[in-house]
């Protein structure tokens, strides 16, 4: 294909430098400074794609981010990227792209029928539609709207780019770097401010690169190539360039992202950083994000070859490409005029411009007219033909108001339509800043009103559209002192006044007749369908937005919105002041996730924390499961078992002989000071002032609403010093605990926490053999049970360390944990392991362990406790003082609600078959033939298979379970029901005879 | 994100912080004195306020110290920051009451 579509000179592209591309699978050349879009239309092809919903050809229509509806699928495999508007690729060498949303190919789109029933395809047809049963939706409907509906592929591999992240502060961070934000940048930096620049485009400039204006008596390129190298030299200031500013947070906090090597051919961005997100905080913030401007909506608006008159003169302009050659302008503005006078100037011939306005006499129409192009004025484009382009347009003689035009129709042939219907600031960040807009008549468009931060609005984003004032705003912005003092002189023409024109009847009122007048492009929403959702109720902007999908998708509305909400004024007669924006949200546009993630992928995306022994647990074929950060052993199979054969062993040689746990994932917490005690006392439910020095006492914490909260032991190692345990998901909580009762409401109490987790590797041996086996390695220490009793603790050497043994248990067997500095943890685990090779010494992880504690009838905060539950609910009234006057929780214990008595009560469930193990979380029900829905009762928080006991046993929160022993409860399943017995829930060693051993 | 300043430590991204809810409410002394409907009114009950708001922070993330901060819940404007236990300052409105 030639190139059929470029003017004979001119544009901000390099002639010399051909770039070869593919499309579709055809093989095209561009320039460098091409974008794909103006790499296309210089080709000739305007199709590029088809709608969303009706599958009609659709062209491009804009030049920048606001661009509605020409997205591709760009590259292939890993590195493909959906929906990426053709108007934003810089051309590269090699680029390969093609059309979303077509099947089986853009020019014969299969699903272009479903423009034949457009009739069912309205506006709330979703909701409609799948109100049909339902499996007629599974089968029926979802596969062919996944098919038909949508845009492009998501890559299914892994992202092979790399992305960073940059945190960056500003005195002033100036957006945009069209006029406006770079006269700003440059008072800014002049005033010795640290500036950063924003610029989404690859150049700086703006407006400028599209428009010819002369500056200061240079021409508006060589002003702007001026200022970028004068702001160069300063060396405070950074001007990120390929840089889309995407949110605007809180005091200022505001995200970009750079596209660092996105318009490079693929072989020179190996290695290199792809993309970085820039979070900047700034002292104050320059919107000069510019203007879009908007359709005009008219019958069939939507052809490939309908362009807005602004992108055609950037096309024409800046690339250098004359997107038709017989071409018809369609305006309410002077605007188009401009484009018009450009555009014959490049060689292309103007068929007429319509324009709505009775009258146009301002300077550019003058103009137009002196140099013979045909105005028609109170004209307006009523209809169109061209199936994959433009190919004529119908015009007739129009009235305000009217509902339908009965002038007679004239049909001019053309093969492009630049529209203009005024222009729209481009308020995005204004907005998701918190600040207030208001709708100027005068300017028939949205402009910030009130500012919520420290911010200036400037330029065309901020309703003014005259060059000489935008600089002038700007200059203010930068530095207020100074500006005003430097006039700068600018030669433009003077625009006249444009008019509100937001709805094209054609000769039958909209909504008659198969023409569609379109609103929103990308998602296919036409003023009939406001006008449907208006009849049915919906009048506020946002239900209306919502219901018709218009400002939805990949372009959030940058094109449609106005409109949309201009006929809705129409529809409720009100004016547009009265009518309110929809809500603008980050981000500005589309983000890709890895950009966002940047370096935090894979083992970086979350700490993992392990113990010193962790690489033993490997060595020796540990399974792990994840404890909050904490990667645990979980049971330790053997060649060819099964995980029950594995519980089953590891539990069974605690029982009967010795096991041992890495219990060093225990949160520890190391209390100081003389008010320690009346501390603990405070925190816990039970009674801690006469716990003797050498002594462990369990706890129970509940939050102020009686909800327990987290359990564990404490040691009194002197009169003003405990060390607190805690369970190993909840260490950091509990410390914030502590701390927030020890700075905000008992401050007058001496208590230090200090977290000693880390500090302390804990190796616990449990088992009737443990105390043969610590007195092995132990034999200074003196364990007769008589002075080293259950529930104390000693100081000394185990096996060469100095080290602290607990006597505790979470496994009813008697048990030590032996406390080492954490560096020394895995010295002690392989002394430990070497002395109990003679008793068969079995680690065991912590599904062993979970099944030991149930045995025993132990809960675990979290799994019998859900934030809903009382001590006494867990049959622990015993933990619970009766003689403190006030802990933690328990004014909450006689509200009524705690006090009731069918609340859920911990109790033990033995199901009829002793094989059958239940599902934790399984829902139990007192009578089995309740009507449905049934009474639910309670459910199972524990169940495991009890090698001990020799069948299955479970634990269950029941309402008003603790009298009903004894009961039969059931478990309603698909297909089945089982049934259990409610018993006690400690199953094992009810007496607690063996947590004294063998002596 | 708020950039919030620590009493302790100076300005810092939100992230370094937990929230702690309303301010000034003291733990009562007696709770046992206290009718079900106060006990509930403390544990639950707290001021949603359109405005002035004064509110506790945790740098949870940093020095670990709880502070007082007196934020405008409308701008998230914040006016004054104070130790705990300090007397709040008398601030009535914020910029965007203006």
């Amino acid at each position: 294909m030639s190139r059929v579509n470029r003017t004979a000179s001119g544009g901000r592209i390099d002639r010399s430098k051909i770039i070869n591309f593919t499309f579709n699978g055809q093989r095209y050349r561009g320039f460098d400074g091409d974008t794909l879009a103006s790499a296309l239309l210089a080709n000739g092809v305007h199709l590029v794609g088809r709608s969303f919903k009706y599958h009609r050809p659709r062209g491009i229509v804009a030049a920048g981010a606001e661009e509605p509806g020409a997205m591709v699928q760009l590259e292939e495999g890993a590195q493909t990227q959906p929906n990426i508007r053709a108007t934003q690729i810089e051309l590269y060498e090699g680029l390969t792209a093609s059309s979303v949303n077509v099947w089986p190919s853009v020019d014969f789109d299969v699903s272009a029928l479903n423009g034949l029933f457009a009739k069912f395809m309205t506006a709330g047809f979703y909701n409609k539609t799948f109100m049909w049963p339902k499996s007629f939706w599974m089968k029926f409907y979802e596969p062919i709207i996944r098919r038909a509906a949508g845009w492009g592929r998501a890559p299914d591999k892994n992202d092979p780019d790399i992305y960073d992240q940059m945190h960056a502060h500003a005195d002033i961070l100036v957006v945009g770097a069209g006029p406006a934000g770079l006269i700003a940048a440059l008072e800014a930096g002049r005033a010795g401010a640290r500036v950063v620049l924003v610029d989404e485009q690859s150049e700086p400039g703006g407006s400028l690169l599209s428009q010819n204006r002369k500056i200061e008596g240079l021409d508006s390129s060589d002003w702007v190539a001026k200022a970028v190298a004068e702001l160069r030299s300063m060396p405070d200031v950074r001007i990120l360039s390929r840089t889309v500013l995407f949110g605007y947070y809180d005091h200022n906090y505001l995200c970009a992202v750079e596209q660092k090597t996105d318009h490079m051919p693929l072989s020179q961005r190996i290695g290199k950083v792809r993309q970085r997100v820039w979070h900047f905080r700034a002292k104050r913030v320059i919107i000069a994000t510019g203007a879009h401007e908007r359709p005009l909506v008219f019958a069939d608006n939507d052809r490939p070859g309908i362009m807005l008159a602004g992108s055609v003169q950037t096309y024409a302009n800046r690339y250098g490409v004359m997107p038709g050659k017989n071409i018809v302008l369609f305006t309410n503005n002077d605007g188009a005029y401009e484009t018009a006078l450009d555009l014959t100037q490049a060689g292309a011939n103007i068929v007429s411009i319509i324009d709505v306005r009775r009258e146009a006499a301002g300077e550019l129409p003058t103009r137009a007219r002196a140099a013979g192009i045909e105005i028609l004025n109170g004209y307006a484009i009523t209809a169109t033909r061209g199936r994959k382009r433009v190919t004529a347009v119908e015009i007739r003689a129009i009235q305000k108001g009217a509902r339908q035009y009965t002038s007679a129709g004239r049909w001019l042939d053309c093969d492009l339509v630049a529209m203009s219907g005024g222009w729209s600031p481009v308020v995005h960040l204004f907005s998701q800043s918190q600040g207030k807009l208001s709708f100027s008549a005068e300017k028939s468009c949205y402009i910030p009103n009130i500012s919520v931060q420290s911010q200036d609005v400037v330029g065309a984003a901020n309703g003014t559209f005259d060059l000489a004032s935008c600089l002038l705003e700007g200059q203010f912005a930068g530095n207020a002192k100074s500006a005003g003092l430097r006039k700068i002189s600018v030669v433009e023409p003077t625009e006249g006044q444009m008019e509100p024109f937001w709805i094209v009847p054609g000769s039958v009122p909209i909504g008659e007749g198969s023409a569609k007048h379109f609103v929103d492009f990308q998602n296919d929403t036409s003023a009939a369908d406001i006008a449907l959702a208006t009849r049915e109720g919906f009048e506020n902007s946002e239900h209306v937005k919502r219901y018709t999908l218009t400002g939805f998708g990949t372009d959030q509305g940058k094109t449609s919105n106005i409109n949309a909400l201009g006929i809705l004024a129409g529809l409720l007669d009100k004016p547009m002041t009265e009518i309110g924006t929809t809500t603008f949200r980050a981000p500005y546009t589309p983000v890709a996730y890895g950009a966002l993630a940047g370096r935090n992928l894979g083992r970086w995306s979350d700490p993992v924390r392990v113990t010193s022994i962790h690489k033993w647990h490997q060595e020796n074929g540990a399974l792990f499961e994840n404890v909050g950060q904490w990667h645990r052993p979980w049971y330790y199979p053997k060649p060819g078992e099964t995980m029950q054969d594995s519980l089953n062993r590891e539990c069974l040689a605690v029982r009967n002989g010795v096991g041992v746990l890495d219990a060093s994932t225990l949160g520890k917490i190391d209390i100081k000071g003389p008010d320690a005690a009346e501390f603990l006392n405070r925190i816990y439910t039970n009674a801690w002032m006469k716990l003797g020095v050498g002594r462990i006492r369990y706890g129970l914490m509940c939050h102020e609403d009686g909800m327990v909260f987290d359990d564990g032991t404490t040691a009194r190692f002197g009169d003003n010093h405990f060390l607190m345990t805690t369970t190993s998901g909840n260490a950091a909580a509990v410390l914030d605990w502590l701390e927030e009762y020890l700075q905000t409401e008992w401050p007058e109490l001496k208590v230090y926490c200090t977290s000693v987790t880390e500090q302390w590797s804990t190796i616990s041996i449990a088992g009737p053999k443990a105390r043969k086996l610590l007195q092995k390695i132990a034999p200074d220490m003196d364990l007769d049970p008589e002075t080293f009793p259950f529930m104390s603790f000693k100081e000394g050497t185990v096996a060469g360390m100095a080290a602290r043994v607990f006597r505790i248990s979470f496994t009813g067997e008697l048990s030590y944990e032996i406390n080492v500095p954490w560096n020394e943890g895995l010295a002690m685990w392989n002394a430990v392991m070497a002395a109990g090779d003679e008793f068969d010494i079995t680690p065991y992880g912590t599904e062993s362990m979970h099944v030991l504690r149930a045995e025993k009838g132990f809960i675990i905060v979290g799994q019998e406790t859900d934030g809903t539950t009382t001590p006494q609910d867990l049959a622990m009234n015993w933990i619970v003082s009766k003689k403190k006057p006030d802990f933690i929780g328990k004014r909450s214990f006689t509200r009524a609600d705690t006090s009731r008595g069918d609340r859920k009560q911990l109790v033990g469930l033995l199901t009829e078959k002793a094989d059958e193990v239940l599902e934790e979380g399984s829902q139990l029900v007192f009578d089995q033939f309740a009507p449905i829905p049934m009474p639910m009762a309670g459910h199972v928080t524990s169940s495991y298979y009890s090698a001990a006991l020799g069948r299955s046993i479970a634990l269950a929160l029941v309402k008003g379970g603790s009298g009903k022993e004894g009961e039969k409860i059931y478990i309603p399943l698909e297909g089945k029901t089982l049934t259990a017995t409610i018993v006690s829930p400690v199953f094992y060693d009810k007496e607690g005879s063996r947590q004294n051993g063998e002596i | 994100m708020l950039l919030i300043e620590c009493p302790w430590c100076g300005k810092r991204h939100e992230t370094e912080f937990q929230y702690g809810g309303e301010a000034h409410i003291a733990r009562p002394e007696h709770p046992e004195e206290l009718t079900d409907q106060q006990w509930a009114d403390f544990l639950f009950m707290k001021t949603n306020t359109k405005g002035v708001f004064r509110e506790r922070w945790n740098h949870s993330n940093g020095c670990r110290r709880w502070f007082n901060a007196i934020r405008h819940t409308v701008s998230h404007e914040i006016l004054a920051v104070y130790k705990m236990g300090d007397e709040p300052p008398k601030i009535e409105a914020g910029e965007a009451d203006k």
